[in-house]
């Protein structure tokens, strides 16, 4: 059972006081977005072995929604952090840098390459 | 065990009355209704200094820090999220207060709702108070990680909660107010006299 | 013959004599007794019956580890089956029966299975049941049932008359077992200041080093338990619980233990189980070894036993197996058991060592009693029968011949130890083969990773490897030292115990005895005790191409019983890779998940039964409407009244008279469930405008509209009223099941997507009472009740009008009025704070009796609704639904460039003209639709099934109408208005219905706008 501390209050929530949300850093297309564009947006997702990007909310808490970056396969957390951002920010991605050198997820890469 | 029912609250035209009508339990703690508590919700920039000022006039207590409740005799602040409070005051002046502070807010973008008829509110006290809600709640209640004045939203067994420690070392939960009876029925539960834990 | 002895028995009080039964049998024991020991006590050898082939069965162990000695414990509502004798503590009263035998323990029916096992073998089942197939359900299948699983399962009318609950705890050092290598851990973590908790599965702490003897720090190992003990118990710091099994390890540092509390004296009140979920920084698991079998014909005949488990019978509780003893094994540690046997006066008749050099001093202290030690021998075979009678000795490397017959009572067995690698397995830990010692240990480089991606679990002692006493306690020392720094602390060092025993020569792994064992000796060689899986079984398995160790354990069964393969696990593995041609550790080990022990369904359950199986959430009016006859129906976790039922009325009557005095009279309805929702700020008309389909940013204060909200795919997800409070504010109804959903829902997009909108929601459906006063006499009532009240809100149509609302005291309350109706009567919603809902609904009673007021639940809800063609959220929609399948396009705004579900609305899906689309429908003979009718079209689809044009959505009897009614769902219905569709029920019968128009009352709304 995972543990993941919320960035708004600070507790070390563990799952059962958490939900999870799927993928973080969707870009939204509504009305005037092609076909292909909207689907995506509705049902592609990262599916990845390693480093992912996840919306979290702490809904027995605060209620608030944060983004967790994490391992599918080691379980290893390498931060959490607001929900409101487009993209990780630079310190959760030196973060992961450090331990995975070479990531790549989506958009976002290890930068030092 | 000891089963209790008393009428609470001030006779006002109408009675109002809590979702457990004045229940007790008696075990290795006392689990009690805490009675009417008048409890507005609010939301807004807690470092914003109208707000501050609002929150003070109303309650006399200060914004709290994260994590924590401020409290003075007649009311409280707490900490719900970073960009809500719960505030405590006499039940008879919820409205009112509720009234004033969305006044002193006019201009600022802020809630103020009053919801002290939306709880169920309750006391836990005695000595087995900690091991009492650590049998319902994730959340390490030892000494040194909960004093008095912490404040916590979780999870006690299957419905949300948010709970705080008083000085004299008692317990406050608030719950939705329909959930009251299961609550009542899961604190005598897990404040059966012959549970005592022992760590705390 | 078993027997208690004269001396010894460190666990005991001799002078506290216990009575119980067994199989109806009155025993005596003695305090401190465990339920097995007992039973050896009063020479009740044999405990049960084998699974599969019936074989007498005594005990193995004396352990967690036992898979034979398995009981039906208790009667009645504390009956349990599976329960191992060696784990149970004895007490006065104790009831237990032995199992899988029929009729009796002594002369079992189904022993004849014991004489089929040539053609039981591994895949007999898979093989022997596959044909003829009608033949599984018919025969094969009860027949199996009956005479396979273990205990009977308790009586499902009876309640389990105990309680169980949870109990939360975090520590920075967890620490799994209270043996020494536990005990020197937890002093080491905990002398950093680190928060220490230990778990002892046994009601006694030290673990095998009391029996195993030695020194430590020049003291007997138990006088430094004690020492040790004492110290710990003086510490803040630190938790010592006993009867608490660590059970498994979980991601990120959680674990559970599993404390036993009334077990052991059951009856006297609070909780039999506790559920600790505990999360830990880190984990030393201190769990010891056990004890393997070794593999020789017969080696499951009652006597055999492990020779460690032997020692712990003689010297724990001063009871014997046997009389003459045979001790076999592969290394040094079984000679403490023949010591231990001669020095309380047991004759052990040999010691057979496989090694053709011995053993070390041990071996030399045992020739010093005399006894008879014989190097590179074996048992050949243990002689067939309820009681080891005779074992045939050979050399251990051949096929069993030249056979030597000696005379014994119980044979004592080691073929070495395995590391008790579990609960470092249980989340990752990888393992690693240790060749010198025969076993699987932890490989510390590899642990369990935590969520800062460092290990969080440490192996201690022998559960590590080390299994000299001198060498546990150094591994625990520094095991204990490094999880406290781990665990963010500054280390103290702590010297650790100087433990001194007899050095011991190498072991010698022996997975067959004898070596070359012929066929005839294989099919009696046991490796599963519990599931009976012989050696024989694992090689045909080989044999058959089953090489994955998963494979062949589901094949042969091996290890998948109740104690999951504790003894059998490594001599299973061993054979198959004998037999496959490679090494252990190529083959590997098969999957070890939690729990490490069985533990009750109670304790998961925790305190989550009965009354508070669930939170059932209640209204205001609860109390009030149970007092009155309310029908309860969930609706969520909320209960409200289907119908109120008047004594010698049927649900049906209750109903229609319900739906006919509102129409007529005065209906009222408890409607706190709905959901409200506060949204307020500078954009929450725009907020709203993205939320809903309508437009709800231009409506005015004072006035109320329907909405609908679709998901971002489109899917209508809710609807409700909603009303603009003031310039900024407005107020939200969801539906019942709603309120959290749609909150979270609002909050969602709030929160991750527009964060830059000044928007703020709250949840106030609790707050609020909400009654619905319906019916032609619903304002008089409310106008009374103010002027009984000396005043109040003018609640007439000019000042009130249909789709108002307003703020103000009705009788009294404070109350906010909303002119909106869900049954196409004139109806006024009325909230009022959810702590004076009871008295408003009790003058609302008392001020309607002269209009005839009666109380309607959820069914005349319905039926109310439908009748006007109102749609459901939940019957209408099934997350299939969008607006347009309703006919309600009226609520999609053409002027929004945007909301949600606007853009999925135009996916060629979406779009095409042949979707289901909702009609009214009308039953040709006035009869009621089946719920979920489907309506047949032409034809076949590709799979055969017949084609079909729609279903039904809702359907109900209609007391207004008098016939049945009903909505939903068919193509291009719509155009088909007139035509008549079959609908098949389940239940055999064809209705016919006509597509009509869903409103079938007031088409015009007259009523309600009055």
């Amino acid at each position: 059972m995972l543990i993941l501390e919320c960035p708004y209050c600070g507790v070390k929530a563990e799952e059962t006081e958490l939900s999870a949300g799927g993928e973080a850093h969707l870009t939204r297309f509504g009305p005037g977005s092609d076909d292909d564009q909207f689907h995506d947006y509705l049902f592609m997702r990262e599916n990845p072995k390693g480093v992912h990007f996840e919306r979290w909310r702490h809904a027995n808490g605060c209620g608030k929604w944060f983004h967790a970056a994490r391992c599918t396969t080691s379980l290893e957390v390498f931060g959490t952090y607001a929900a409101q951002t487009t993209e990780p920010p630079q310190e959760i991605k030196d973060k992961i840098t450090a331990k995975r050198p070479g990531w790549s997820w989506r958009e976002f890469s290890d930068a030092s390459e | 065990m000891r089963w209790s029912m008393t009428k609470k609250g001030k006779s006002r035209m109408s009675n109002p009355v809590t979702a457990i009508n004045g229940a007790q339990f008696a075990g290795m703690a006392t689990v009690k209704d805490a009675g009417l508590q008048g409890m507005i919700t609010l939301r807004g920039d807690l470092g914003s200094k109208p707000l501050m000022a609002a929150v003070k006039a109303a309650t006399g207590a200060d914004v709290p820090d994260r994590g924590r409740i401020s409290r003075v005799a007649d009311g409280a602040v707490a900490w719900m999220s970073p960009d809500e409070l719960m505030l405590l005051v006499p039940y008879e002046v919820a409205q009112i207060k509720t009234a004033e502070l969305a006044q002193a807010l006019k201009g600022e973008h802020a809630l103020a709702a009053n919801v002290s008829d939306a709880r169920a509110f309750f006391s836990v006290s005695g000595h087995g108070a900690r091991e009492v809600l650590a049998k319902i709640a994730p959340v390490d209640f030892s000494c040194e990680n909960f004093a008095a004045g912490d404040f916590r939203r979780s999870r006690t067994a299957q419905v949300a909660a948010a709970f705080w420690l008083e000085e004299d070392d008692s317990f406050r939960l608030v719950w939705f107010r329909s959930v009251g009876a299961y609550m009542f029925g899961l604190l005598s539960a897990a404040a059966h006299p012959k549970s005592q834990v022992g760590v705390y | 013959m078993s027997t208690r002895l004269a001396k010894q028995g460190r666990l005991i009080d001799r002078s506290k004599q216990i009575d119980f039964t067994f199989n109806v049998k009155r025993m005596t024991g003695f305090a401190g007794d465990s339920l097995a020991s007992a039973l050896l006590a009063n020479d009740q050898m044999m405990m049960g019956r084998s699974f599969k082939y019936h074989r007498p069965r005594g005990v193995v162990a004396s352990g967690a580890e036992e898979p034979n000695a398995l009981m039906q414990l208790g009667t009645g509502d504390r009956y349990e089956p599976n329960q191992r004798a060696t784990t149970t503590e004895l007490f006065s009263g104790l009831t237990a029966a032995s199992q899988n035998h029929w009729p009796s323990l002594e002369f079992d029916v189904l022993a004849i299975n014991n004489k089929l096992t040539r053609f039981l073998t591994a895949g007999f089942y898979y093989k022997m049941f596959i044909h003829p197939r009608p033949f599984w359900k018919h025969v094969y299948e009860p027949i199996i049932r009956k005479s396979a699983g273990l205990g009977a399962a308790p009586d499902a009318e009876l309640k389990d008359a105990d309680t169980y609950e949870h109990f939360y705890f975090f520590a920075d050092v967890l620490v799994v077992g209270g043996g020494v290598a536990g005990l020197q851990a937890a002093k080491a973590a905990a002398a950093s200041g680190a928060k220490v908790l230990v778990l002892e599965q046994n009601a006694h702490w030290g673990g095998r080093a009391p029996v195993d003897g030695g020194t430590i720090d020049g003291d007997t190992p138990e006088a430094w338990v004690q020492n040790t003990l004492a110290e710990l118990r003086g510490m803040d710091n630190v938790t010592l619980r006993d009867r608490c099994m660590g059970a498994g390890v979980y991601d990120h540092g959680y674990a559970l233990g599993y404390e036993r509390l009334t077990d052991h004296a059951p009856g006297q009140g609070g909780p039999r189980h506790r559920l600790w979920r505990i999360r830990a920084k880190q984990i030393v698991t201190a769990t010891g070894a056990i004890e393997r079998p070794l593999s020789f014909a017969g080696n499951d005949v009652p006597g055999v036993m492990l020779a460690a488990a032997m020692r712990d019978y003689v010297v724990n509780w001063g009871v014997t197996p046997g009389q003459k003893v045979v001790v076999a094994t592969n290394n040094d540690d079984a000679y403490r058991t023949a010591l231990a046997l001669h020095d309380a006066g047991v004759e052990v008749v040999r010691v057979v060592d496989a090694r053709d050099t011995g053993g070390g001093p041990l071996m030399e202290m045992v020739r010093e009693k005399g006894i008879r030690v014989e190097l590179g021998r074996a048992i050949a075979r243990v002689k067939d029968g309820p009681r080891v009678t005779r074992v045939a000795i050979c050399a251990q490397n051949g096929e069993g011949g030249a056979q030597e017959e000696i005379e014994a009572d119980a044979v004592a067995m080691s073929g070495g130890w395995s590391p008790v690698v579990h609960l470092w397995s249980h989340c990752g830990g990888k393992l690693i083969w240790d060749k010198d010692h025969a076993f699987f240990r932890p490989d510390a480089p590899r642990p369990p990773l935590g969520d800062t991606g460092e290990g969080f679990v440490i192996a201690a002692g022998a559960a590590n490897g080390p299994l000299g006493l001198g060498a546990v306690l150094q591994d625990a020392a520094a095991a204990g030292t490094r999880a406290a720094e781990a665990a963010g602390f500054a280390p103290q060092t702590v010297a650790a115990s100087a433990g001194v025993a007899e050095d011991e020569s190498p072991m010698q792994p022996v997975w067959l005895m004898p070596a070359k064992a012929d066929i005839t000796l294989r099919m009696k060689t046991w490796l599963d005790y519990q599931n009976d899986v012989k050696v024989s079984d694992v090689q045909q398995a080989a044999r058959e191409g089953f090489e994955s160790v998963e494979h062949t354990k589901r094949y042969t069964t091996l290890g998948m019983a109740t104690d999951q393969g504790k003894l059998s696990n490594i001599n299973g593995l061993a054979i198959l890779a004998d037999s496959l041609g490679a090494e252990i550790p190529q083959v590997g080990t098969t999957t070890f998940r939690p729990p490490y022990h069985p533990i009750s369904m109670g304790a998961i359950g925790g305190e989550a039964r009965g009354e508070i199986f669930q939170p059932v959430r209640k209204t205001p009016i609860y109390d009030w409407n149970d007092a009155n006859g309310a029908d309860w129906e969930p609706v969520g976790q909320w209960r409200r009244p289907f119908a109120y039922l008047r004594s010698g009325e049927s649900r049906h009557e209750a109903v229609s008279r319900e739906v006919k005095n509102t129409r007529e009279n005065l209906g009222v309805l408890d409607a706190s469930t709905l959901g409200k929702i506060i949204v307020k700020g500078p954009d929450a008309g725009r907020f709203l405008d993205m939320m809903y389909t309508n437009m709800m940013s231009t409506l005015k204060v004072g006035k109320c509209r329907y909405g609908l909200m679709c998901s971002e795919n489109g899917f209508l997800m809710d609807d409700g009223v909603v009303a603009r409070i003031d310039d900024d504010t407005w107020l939200c109804h969801t539906t019942t099941g709603g309120a959290e959903r749609i909150h979270g829902h609002m909050e969602e997009w709030l929160q991750c997507e527009w964060w830059d909108w000044k928007v703020y929601v709250a949840n106030v459906t609790e707050q609020y009472a909400q009654i619905a006063g319906v019916g032609p006499n619903a304002r008089k009532v409310l106008e009374k009740l103010n002027t009984q009240a000396g005043g109040g809100m003018d609640l007439s149509k000019e000042a009130l009008p249909f789709m108002d609302w307003r703020a103000g005291q009705i009788g009294g309350f404070d109350a906010r009025a909303f002119r909106i109706s869900f049954s196409g009567e004139l109806s006024y919603e009325i909230a009022v704070a959810a702590s004076e809902g009871q008295a408003f609904w009790d003058a609302l009673m008392a001020a309607g009796q002269e209009f005839g007021v009666m109380p309607y639940g959820t069914e005349t809800l319905h039926i109310l609704r439908a009748e006007k063609g109102f749609i459901m959220i939940g019957d209408e929609t099934d997350g299939t639904v969008i607006p347009q399948d309703l006919g309600l396009n009226w609520a999609l705004s053409k002027k929004k460039d945007d909301y949600l579900g606007k853009r999925a609305h135009l996916r060629s899906h979406m779009a095409d003209p042949d979707r289901w689309q909702l009609v009214g429908l009308e039953t040709t003979d006035g009869s009621v639709l089946p719920d979920g009718a489907y309506a047949l079209g032409n034809g076949i689809n590709a799979n055969g099934q017949k084609n079909m044009i729609g279903r039904v959505t809702s359907t109900y009897y209609s007391a207004t109408l008098e016939r049945g009614i009903a909505m939903g769902l068919v193509k291009h219905g719509p155009k088909r208005m007139g035509e008549v569709l079959e609908f098949p029920g389940t239940d055999g019968k064809v209705y016919t219905a006509r597509i009509i128009d869903a409103v079938v009352y007031d088409k015009e709304g007259e009523k309600q706008n009055v």
